[in-house]
């Protein structure tokens, strides 16, 4: 179960929110190879071109939003199992409900805690942070 | 790859600014015509306050997140139906985007920004909040009969959009259809502009069925007041299955029965070839929706500073030609036509023409199109109008005309200043109008277009005209004309420009801040432009404004006069000729030429700058040089022309701004730098030099 090499995929419309992302994870960019998709249309491309241990996604993105790309996840059982982290700005309770019914594994709404944020994604990918990074900040 | 700067923020956050303020614009139009709002613009605009809010937060610009936040907040009551949209609520939205593109660029700057601040607007906000709460109906879309399945993956606001469309009556469909792995990101958006004929697409969904491995199934929920075999017809040539989930009221109920089905089998690739009518149509729709994919995903977003890197090097590489340009003629004089220096000739053109492809493009690069200042404009015409209490509208033609992104950036203040000056000077008030017979409502009419080498952009109002009476009274008081002298309309036009001019009696709070049309002059000055005012009283003004697409690179027209060497802009160039000493003839103390009937007002070079002479017998042929646009021309008098060349302005340094008649530097090819002369400057110069009006203008700082 123990690898040394992960894939991130993450689905979100601003290019500004994914490079925030993508810099928080810098820190095991010799263990993570992260693929951007600008939509819920550009993920649905990337998923079936690699094999992707994690993804992120958004939920108001334009055409395919993140609650059917979670469905379409968690319904195809080729990537049933990838835990889903959904990191979205919408306060909308009726959304989280659904988007936790549908299966996804986490629901983070921004603005993100990067430590929280960092943090999920060890305990999802079982990375080991180096000795000396921030290994504060609380696993939920 | 992820270094995310604070440059990036205020470009993204100025982005999402630009695109909430686009929005409310839309809206301000549906709400005054009385039109029904487009969802999708309430939606787009949620969504830009939306990434505001996100971006704010990231950035430790947490207090003006909040303020995001809470238009957020707003705008998703508004979208999801919750509340109603009115003229005053418009207004607050517009001036809490204003408000937020001043405080991001303060804070930018690194200003603090106080509490209170933030909290004034918050409560501006709240303001508007305390609206009461419509009816959602999110209870119908539970009578609607529609599965579960497909309610589980809608956004909040999507089951909104499912809502309205019920309420309104709307037939939902479901579309299916499948595509190849392969091609979906071709097809699916065709379909979905293709659906967008036949009503509104709620959500689109996607399922990758078993046993289909190269293939996948997507859903679009549609919601549409045509018939089911209607939508079938138009969707002619896709593959897919139209499914009526929910009978609207106006289909007929004969016509589209529930859950009848057809699959179309034609397959959208062969078919293409043999569409016939609708074939033209469907490509260029296919294109069109290409075209708007691409630009997505492969725009890149380059600091201008950059480009300027790369203008500047290409001009070096432009003086460099020139370099060897001018050692192949030594050459050729030294040596004659040899095998070697007429190859040298042939690959030193080669040179010259991929230097000007080069140049082109690099020049390509630089140009944006001007309605990107537009909205802005817009905006401010709004604004104007509401603080005077008169109605205008403001009409923009030709924002495709490009012109270099500098210039667009120095333009949008005098174009601005312009526009205050005929809502506050020009347009009368609403019972002023209607008593002279014109619509209560004044109009201003900004057009750009290209001409040649430059760019026009003309500025009319429907007002009343420039006061010329008061004009002269004014200037008399300030002493630039003597109070019975016959000036004309022209003239009287160009003390308008006078530093410190003003006719308003009192400073308003729109126009008359202190900053004239002088600074708008110089401002279009600086960009190598010229203005002019036209106007007929009673009927209106217009301003026109004539500016050169670039500033990067002109062609320039290379001159002696003494012991000098200038560049004069080719583009300010009408003529060229050459003349006798005797032909010079001096009227009330000016020298000038008669030409083709009219006389032409001389100024010759060395005396303007005071140079030393090259020692004359007084017979020599003199050059002339005409400059100038329409009435104000002048002829300037110089030595000897030395050819026409490309040139790469540089700025002068401090040292010499205040210098008249000088527009920058450049270097030649054997790489002496010479003055490049400013045209403009020196007409006015002359113009001034005549008797009293000497001491306005005289004291023009030129920035």
């Amino acid at each position: 179960m123990v690898k040394d090499f992960y894939q991130i995929l993450i689905a979100e419309d601003s290019a500004i929110t994914r490079a925030f992302l993508v810099s928080v994870l810098e820190e095991f960019s010799d263990q993570l190879n992260i693929i951007e998709a600008a939509s819920g249309f550009e993920a649905l491309k990337q998923l079936p071109r690699e094999k992707f241990d994690l993804i992120i996604t958004d939920i108001n993105m334009p055409d395919i939003n993140g609650l059917e790309l979670i469905n379409f996840v968690r319904s195809n059982p080729e990537y049933a199992h990838i835990p889903l982290i959904v990191v979205t700005t919408e306060g909308s309770v009726r959304d989280k409900e659904k988007g936790l019914a549908l299966g996804a594994s986490e629901y983070l709404v921004k603005p993100i805690d990067p430590n929280l944020f960092r943090n999920l994604i060890i305990k999802h990918l079982g990375l080991e942070p180096e000795p000396s990074g921030r290994a504060d900040g609380d696993i939920t | 790859m992820s270094e995310i700067n604070l440059s990036d923020f205020i470009a993204e956050a100025e982005e999402l600014l630009d695109r909430l303020n686009h929005g409310l614009l839309d809206l301000d139009r549906s709400i005054k015509s009385d039109s029904r709002q487009d969802p999708s613009v309430v939606n787009d605009i949620f969504r830009a306050a939306h990434s505001l809010k996100g971006i704010c937060g990231m950035f430790g610009f947490g207090e003006v997140g909040e303020i995001a936040h809470k238009l957020e907040d707003i705008l998703d009551r508004l979208r999801l139906g919750k509340l109603k949209l009115t003229a005053y609520g418009l207004d607050v939205l517009f001036a809490v985007t204003e408000e937020l593109r001043k405080i991001i660029s303060r804070k930018a700057g690194g200003e603090p920004i106080s509490p209170e601040e933030i909290k004034e607007l918050k409560n501006k906000l709240s303001q508007m909040e305390k609206a009461k709460e419509e009816d959602t109906g999110i209870g119908l879309l539970k009578q609607s009969g529609i599965s579960g399945e497909i309610l589980a993956v809608l956004t909040e606001y999507e089951e909104h959009r499912l809502v309205e469309n019920l309420k309104e009556g709307m037939g939902i469909y479901q579309i299916s259809a499948d595509f190849s792995l392969a091609d979906f990101d071709r097809g699916l958006p065709e379909l979905q502009d293709r659906l967008k004929d036949v009503g509104e697409l709620i959500t689109t969904s996607a399922s990758a069925e078993p046993g289909k491995e190269n293939s996948m199934t997507f859903y679009l929920l549609v919601g549409s007041a045509q018939s089911q075999e209607d939508i079938e017809a138009q969707l002619e040539g896709h593959l897919v299955t139209v499914n009526l989930i929910k009978p609207g009221k106006q289909a007929k109920a004969g016509k589209s029965a529930p859950a009848k089905s057809k699959t179309k089998t034609r397959d959208p690739e062969k078919a293409e070839p043999s569409a016939g009518d609708a074939e033209g149509e469907a490509e260029a729709q296919g294109q069109e929706e290409t075209a708007t994919v691409r630009s997505l995903s492969r725009t890149v977003r380059v600091d201008i500073g950059r480009l300027d890197e790369l203008m500047n090097i290409v001009g070096e590489l432009v003086l460099s030609k020139n370099v060897i340009t001018q050692l192949i003629e030594k050459l050729r004089n030294q040596l004659g036509f040899t095998e070697l220096a007429i190859d040298l000739y042939k690959v030193n053109r080669n040179l010259e023409r991929k230097l000007q492809e080069l140049q082109q493009g690099v020049l390509e690069v630089r140009m944006v199109p001007i309605g990107q200042i537009y909205d802005k404009l817009r905006r401010n015409v709004r604004k104007l109008a509401r603080e005077t209490g008169k109605e205008v509208e403001f009409i923009a033609e030709g924002g495709e005309t490009e012109l270099d992104k500098l210039i667009i950036e120095d333009l949008a203040d005098p174009l601005m200043h312009i526009i205050r000056n005929s809502i506050d000077h020009g347009i009368e008030p609403k019972k002023e109008r209607k008593k002279l017979g014109k619509s209560e409502q004044g109009q201003i009419l900004l057009r750009a277009f290209q001409r040649g080498n430059h760019v026009v952009i003309e500025i009319s109002d429907d007002g009343a005209g420039l006061d010329l009476m008061r004009i002269r009274k004014k200037a008399a008081e300030m002493g630039l004309i003597s109070p019975e002298a016959e000036v004309k309309q022209e003239d009287l036009i160009q003390i308008l420009f006078t530093p410190g001019f003003s006719t308003a009696e009192k400073v308003s709070e729109i126009s008359g801040r202190g900053v004239g049309l002088d600074v708008v002059k110089n401002n279009i000055a600086a960009l190598s432009g010229a203005i002019d005012i036209e106007s007929t009283p009673g009927q209106g003004a217009k301003v026109i404004i004539t500016l050169p697409i670039t500033l990067a690179i002109i062609q320039a027209l290379i001159v002696e006069a003494g012991t000098e060497t200038f560049a004069i802009p080719l583009n300010a160039v009408s003529s060229g000729l050459s003349i006798k000493p005797q032909d010079i003839k001096t009227i009330e103390g000016r020298e000038v030429i008669e030409q083709r009937e009219r006389t032409l007002p001389l100024l010759r070079l060395e005396r303007f700058f005071r140079l030393n002479s090259k020692s004359k017998t007084g017979e020599e042929e003199l050059y002339v040089v005409t400059v100038g646009i329409a009435e104000r021309r002048l002829g300037i008098v110089v030595d000897r022309l030395l050819g026409r060349q490309d040139i790469v302005i540089k700025s002068v340094g401090k040292v010499l701004t205040g210098l008249k008649g000088v527009a920058g530097a450049t270097e030649l090819g054997d790489q002496r730098t010479i003055l490049v002369l400013d045209v403009l400057g020196l007409i006015e110069e002359a113009a001034a030099s005549i008797g009293s009006r000497r001491m306005g203008a005289g004291a023009v700082n030129v920035s």
